[in-house]
């Protein structure tokens, strides 16, 4: 089996793995670098699941082969907190109870950061545009968008 | 499930066009490649089986969008995203860019190219018809050189195109849409987002003040490939666009259209939204058309 070795900065760290070439980064993560919460929903491109940043732009892992990462930064949700202090939509999404199974969750959170990264002030159209390539078949969107909009209040807040 | 199909596939990066052709020289199974929105779910799906995968986007001149001398040139590889978000490339081509906003979500816009949505031929694909109004040629890399081919001629059929065995889209060229003229795409789908065309009408129009001085008209997803529609166009031609211009082209759109019926809509459904769609498609290019003037 062929396998490539791909060198890249994950969650801001450099790391080295081999990974054999036709597996998905998404694999690669899970496998190699024991990353988690990158989850598989579907495989497809559809449910967002697995969104992580590959510099600084969302992207679906299960649809990049892992050697297409050489070179590049990649962001999972292990890497949003800063130390102990948790990101402000994982602390709204905590508060605010929008998740059930959680298998959504990450990919959410990895999608609603880079949002409020590039727009600090979305509407709630922008928030759910922006959400759209994200699934999630049991809290249902509306306790999800309040914890985007939540969070945005306390990114605006923290930067005036 | 922790592989893909086959455990056989070899990744390649190439940062040349000449290394990529040799690439493709080198295995009749190879594969090439931009954002794999396409290809890996039908890898997934267990077609098609590459041995080799050529990844395009390490090549300057597939990621490279430029405008020089009244041509546009955009890298076949270059994300959706990057269209989408360069203000002069919407202001110059507003249905164009629109039309690649389309294709899917966030995710899928950071990694789909037209290459990849034109090579893919899917009848449905968002920013064909767009790219066919428009006149796109598409430059073509292959074992002996280099050649130029309009868009309009690449896709033949369902999964089928022109292209010869090794052959890749490395640009495509736009020229500067003349002063008074402008596009429009616009789609249906069952959803608000994340769906494939029901029907997708794109329009070209120059406007010699209030009428109408050329006109194109080109269909997705209503046949098996992107259908231009010279009849709609020749009732719209020295028009205003009065009513019965656009009720002339709707019925136009709605006659060449050679659907399919399935679970996104009957035949009939697509035959009259393709005459709707290309009425109020007609509409938004003249408007921008009359504001270019
Ligand atoms: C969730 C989801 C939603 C989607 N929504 C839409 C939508 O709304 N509208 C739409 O039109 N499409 C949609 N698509 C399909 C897909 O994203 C588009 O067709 C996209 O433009 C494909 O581009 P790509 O670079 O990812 O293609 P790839 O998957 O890289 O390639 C597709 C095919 O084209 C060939 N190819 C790629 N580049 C070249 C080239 N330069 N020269 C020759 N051959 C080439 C490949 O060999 C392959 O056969 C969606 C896909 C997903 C997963
Ligand atoms: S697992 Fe990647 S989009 Fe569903
Ligand atoms: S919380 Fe279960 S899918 Fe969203």
């Amino acid at each position: 089996m062929p396998r490539t070795h791909v060198s890249c900065t994950v969650n801001g760290d450099e790391v080295d793995f081999l990974s054999s070439d036709e597996t998905s980064l998404l694999n690669a993560l899970r496998d190699e670098l024991g990353l988690t919460g990158v989850k598989e929903g579907c495989g497809t491109g559809d449910c967002g699941a697995c969104t992580i940043l590959v510099d600084g732009k969302v992207n679906c892992a299960c649809l990049m082969f892992a050697p297409e990462a050489e070179g590049s930064s990649i962001l999972t949700v292990e890497g949003i907190a800063q130390g102990d202090q948790l990101h402000p939509v994982q602390q709204t999404f905590l508060e605010g109870a929008a998740l059930q199974c959680g298998v959504c969750t990450p990919g959410f959170l990895v999608a609603a950061k880079a949002l409020l990264d590039e727009n600090s002030d979305p509407t709630e159209t922008e928030i759910r545009y922006a959400l759209a390539g994200n699934l999630c078949r049991c809290t249902g969107y509306d306790k999800i968008i309040r914890a985007v909009q939540e969070a945005a209040v306390q990114v605006n807040g923290a930067s005036k | 499930m922790a592989q893909y199909v086959t455990d056989f596939m070899r990744y390649a990066a190439p940062t040349t066009t000449d290394e990529a052709v040799e690439l493709l020289q080198s295995d009749p199974d190879a594969r090439v490649f931009a954002g794999a929105t396409d290809l890996i779910p039908q890898i997934r799906a267990g077609r098609p089986e590459p041995s080799l995968l050529v990844d395009l986007k390490r090549i300057e001149r597939l990621v490279a969008v430029s405008h020089n001398n009244g041509t546009w040139t955009v890298g076949a590889a270059t994300p959706t995203s990057a269209l989408t978000a360069n203000p002069e490339f919407s202001a110059a081509f507003p249905g164009l860019s629109e039309a690649s906003g389309l294709i899917g979500s966030d995710q899928i816009q950071n990694r789909s190219s037209w290459g990849g949505n034109l090579c893919n031929a899917s009848p449905a694909a968002d920013s064909v018809p767009a790219l066919v109004v428009n006149d796109a040629r598409a430059v073509i890399a292959g074992a002996s050189g280099e050649r130029t081919a309009d868009v309009a001629d690449i896709v033949t059929g369902p999964g089928e195109t022109s292209l010869n065995d090794g052959e890749f889209i490395i640009e495509f060229l736009l020229d500067d849409p003349p002063a008074g003229s402008s596009d429009a795409y616009l789609r249906l789908i069952p959803r608000t987002e994340m769906d494939i065309a029901v029907v997708g009408a794109a329009v070209q129009l120059s406007m010699d003040g209030d009428s109408v001085a050329s006109a194109k008209v080109a269909l997705g997803a209503v046949a098996p490939t992107v259908v231009r529609v010279p009849d709609a166009e020749a009732a719209l031609v020295g028009s205003t666009l009065d009513d019965d211009a656009l009720a002339a082209a709707a019925a136009a759109a709605s006659a060449a259209c050679n659907p399919i019926d399935d679970k996104r809509g009957t035949i009939q459904y697509r035959r009259q939204v393709a005459g709707v769609l290309t009425k109020r498609a007609v509409q938004i290019a003249a408007q921008r058309a009359k504001g270019a003037n």
